[in-house]
């Protein structure tokens, strides 16, 4: 169990080997310093700080952050410590607060190494403080135990250090100062906050000179972000203004956040490569409060999230989720109020009494007037629900990002060549016929989990009409097209291959754009010997893959091995597939998600139906779509049956060309 | 509150209540045994049913942890108790608002699933709570209540335009609410 300490309390600590946990809702400094038994630290080398993260016993960040782990060693520092203090200052000289007063309590708490935790404390009360002794780790009896201490300074660092005898106090502030400001020239900095004084900019590396920044001229604009880890975050000319719901291209997080990701050069970094950004992101959109009597007006972006394209995420599967629901309590009730008046109706029949006069009649009407009136209500429930998902859905749709965005969204028309695969991808829009006006779109993780099958058999479609065959595998073969066209333009250039198998060739006018632009890995392979070609390439991709992964040989694979995520069309299957190549095509199925080898397989059921069941399992594991609409997915909640749609390219628009033209471009580029 | 007794639960104010909890706090089994290995859990699971007109509509219990609207929510499943210090082991969230109109009975049930009795459970308590303010509309105190396995323990349902809450406290015998649903029956 966590104690949760206040002020002055303290708590044993039975493991020597601890981290402390940090976190603030700005980037704050954090520094550990080592005192003897009066608590007195007796010099620099003493106190571990940005400037010198790593002391005996004692490993702090190198620069301000509004999230921390420090290490402490408990029995790696000198035998004359008897006392380890955890120090937060604000940054000096930044655009940040200068008082703790001005920004949430900080929260510190010890943990193991497995991250248990063993104590917590959340500093309140602090005013105008910006440095603050937060925790003590003290020895008593050769025992350690934590105190919270909570004791501020408004003096700031320098004051904290001398009042805990430090003799080079000011010094040693100054080079902690000095060092952050580095720390912050490193990293991708967020543009600064407007601010009332809007022409004042952010400050770079010169040594910070006070809080009020009166010693820093101002600099024409904001200082182009530098970013510490190489050409792999977009910034420089291009980098996207903030207040864009989404930029441009596949944002990396610290571009939109405090300019507090831990830099690469730094002792061992723990850190996701792909989550960098140990800072927690900016708050999210919330909703205005509402009007008295009035739903809150829906915002874009309204949901949990490290990144807008998570929270984005997020609020989708939750309207999917509330629309599933909301839904479900209609139904109920409506099944509810007819099974009611069927028995009701049948209490009547079998009543003697109805026969005579008018009691039947009236029986029968009250009955019916229950049943309306109970359906009336649950639609009057289900409306007030859809006006607000409706009025979300009319400000989130236009705020997607490309990956989640339906073809004719402004988004793609200011298509780039992102830098990051996003987190998911929308494969169509899913409603409900009670709430036909309400498109969810449907969106799936990336990279894919399983293989996807555009579904060619010739079935009606849900709306009743009929499509013919060969219209049908036209259209198939447009979806899979329209999917594979928006996988290749959400990864970054050369991280996604697209392989073709066209047995009979039918499938040329629809591949159309994917062949004259170029982007496809090679030109879709004809006849059997295409098809045993191209699966053969693939399986034994596969088999290196999974050979060197299981021999734990990662790394040993061929020079040049090309590592990107491959996606294999097939069309018209099984035409051209000799029993080899159905045995292929079945191991990429089953072996191939887990080594980046996803099938797309554009065809119809029936016409493979001479296998037999053998098939079965190759069907099963991939993710049925529909070229037209139709009702065949389940939500994972309540199971109700979503009418699917493709995300297709309006017609006439040129939108898929120009798209994929900048792929192929980028792709040269890469290449 | 007592037995039976039914209160509204419309605020002073004319506004209604829009949230309830029920929540069910135990103490875990004290270790035993050599190794304190052999410990005998106590599971004890809290669990709600909704009703249209006496006829069950749905069930939010451990193995369906959200009604299908949405509406009722269960925390979770706790297999083992806490330290007995009075907090919620196990809660179940309802949204009165968003309960479908034609639900007009929430009963709240405990089990034992680990089969002892409320005899043998220390600190066991199950509780109402108005999630609005936090107040505690009602509470029981399980243990020691005798050789029962389950309780059925109040019930929300529609009055007017609002709800109101009958505390029940009925002893009951189950490992699971369907094993209750002969001793719900009469309390609709």
């Amino acid at each position: 169990m966590t104690a949760e300490l206040v002020r002055g309390q303290n708590h044993p600590l039975s493991q020597a080997r601890l981290e402390i946990r940090i976190s603030a809702g700005t980037p704050i400094v954090a520094v550990a310093a080592l005192g003897d038994e009066n608590g007195r630290i007796h010099g620099v080398e003493w106190v571990a700080h940005p400037g010198a993260p790593t002391q005996p016993g004692l490993e702090v960040s190198r620069q301000a952050a509004a999230d921390h782990r420090l290490a402490v060693d408990l029995d790696a520092v000198p035998e004359a410590v008897h006392r380890v203090s955890v120090l937060l200052a604000l940054p000096v000289g930044g655009t940040g607060p200068v008082r703790f007063g001005a920004v949430a309590a900080p929260f510190v708490a010890v943990t193991g190494l497995g991250g248990d935790e063993v104590a917590s404390y959340t500093i309140t009360g602090l005013e105008a403080e910006s440095a603050v002794v937060a925790l003590e780790l003290y020895r008593r009896q050769d025992a350690w135990k934590v105190r919270a201490v909570g004791q501020g300074y408004a003096g700031g660092l320098a004051e904290l250090l001398t009042d805990q005898g430090l003799p080079q106090a000011h010094q040693l502030a100054g080079t902690v100062s000095e060092a952050v400001a580095q720390g912050l020239a490193r990293s991708v900095q967020a543009p600064p906050p407007r601010t009332a004084d809007g022409d004042r900019s952010r400050q770079t590396a010169a040594p910070a000179l006070g809080p009020d920044q009166g010693g820093t001229a101002p600099q024409p604009g904001p200082v182009p972000p530098v970013s510490p880890y190489g050409g792999q975050t977009p910034g420089g000319p291009g980098q996207p203004a903030p207040q864009q719901p989404y930029p441009g291209t596949a944002p990396d997080p610290s571009a939109v956040t405090q300019p507090s990701a831990p830099t690469a050069g730094g002792p061992i970094d723990y850190s996701h490569p792909r989550r960098q950004n140990a800072a927690p992101p900016p708050p999210p959109p919330t909703a205005p409060p509402a009007a008295p009597g009035q739903p809150a007006q829906p915002v874009a972006g309204d949901a949990t999230g490290w990144s807008m394209e998570e929270r984005l995420y997020n609020q989708v599967w939750g309207m999917f989720e509330d629309l599933a629901r909301t839904t479900a309590a209609y139904r109920s009730a409506v099944d509810f109020a007819e099974s009611r008046m069927d028995k009701e109706l049948e209490q009547v029949l079998s009543d003697p009494r109805s026969r005579i006069g008018g009691q039947g009649d009236a029986a029968r009407e009250a009955a019916r007037a229950r049943h309306t009136q109970l359906v009336t209500q649950a639609r009057e429930a289900l409306d007030r629900d859809l006006t607000q998902l409706a009025a979300e859905a009319d400000v989130v749709e236009p705020a997607l990002p490309p990956a989640y965005a339906r073809w004719d969204n402004p988004a793609w028309h200011a298509y780039r060549v992102p830098m990051e695969i996003p987190m998911a991808l929308r494969l169509g829009d899913l409603h409900l016929p009670e709430a036909d006006r309400i498109r969810i779109p449907m969106l799936v993780r990336l990279p894919l989990e399983r293989g996807l099958w555009i579904d060619s058999g010739a079935a009606g479609a849900s709306d009743g009409s009929f499509t013919d065959s060969h219209t049908m595998s036209r259209l198939a073969m447009e979806t899979a097209v329209a999917h594979a066209a928006r996988l290749l333009a959400v990864y970054p250039a050369g991280e996604f291959t697209v392989h073709v198998i066209d047995p009979a060739g039918s499938g040329a006018q629809p591949l159309a754009p994917l062949v004259q632009t170029g982007v496809l890995a090679a030109p879709p392979a004809l006849g059997a010997a295409g098809v045993a070609d191209v699966l053969g390439r693939l399986t034994q991709r596969v088999d290196l893959v999974q050979m060197a992964i299981r021999g734990g040989a990662a790394d040993s694979l061929p020079p040049g091995f090309d590592t990107s995520q491959q996606l294999l069309i097939v069309n018209d299957f099984p035409h051209g597939f000799d029993d080899r190549a159905v045995n292929q095509l079945r191991y990429l199925a089953d072996e191939g998600p887990a080594f980046g080898v996803h099938l797309m397989m554009v065809a119809d059921r029936e016409e493979s139906s001479g296998y037999g069941p053998l098939l079965d399992p190759l069907w099963r594991s991939l993710l049925r779509l529909t070229p037209v609409a139709d009702d065949h997915l389940a939500d994972p909640w309540v199971g109700h049956a979503w009418t699917y749609e493709p995300s297709l390219v309006p017609p006439g628009s040129q939108v898929l060309q120009q798209v994929l033209a900048q792929v192929a471009a980028a792709r040269t580029k890469f290449t | 509150m007592t037995k039976g007794q039914a209160i509204s639960l419309q605020k002073n104010d004319g506004g209604s209540l829009t949230a309830v909890r029920m929540g069910l706090g135990w103490q875990a089994a004290p270790r035993r045994g050599l190794f304190g290995s052999r410990t005998r859990e106590i599971d004890l699971d809290a669990s709600a049913v909704l009703f249209a007109d006496k006829q069950p509509v749905d069930v939010v219990f451990f193995r369906h942890l959200v009604s299908d609207d949405g509406s009722v929510r269960h925390t979770g499943d706790n297999l083992v108790g806490g330290v007995g210090q009075g907090g919620d082991d196990e809660a179940i969230l309802v949204d009165l608002a968003r309960v479908p109109v034609h639900i007009d009975q929430i009963v709240f049930t405990v089990n034992s699933f680990t089969g002892q009795t409320f005899q043998e459970v220390q600190n066991a308590f199950c509780r109402l709570v108005d999630e609005t303010n936090g107040q505690e509309l009602a509470r029981y105190t399980l243990a020691g209540g005798g050789q029962y396995t389950a309780q059925i323990m109040a019930k929300v349902h529609r009055a007017g335009q609002g709800w109101s809450m009958t505390a029940l406290g009925n002893p009951a015998n189950g490992r699971t609410f369907q094993d209750l649903m002969p001793a719900i029956l009469p309390v609709l």
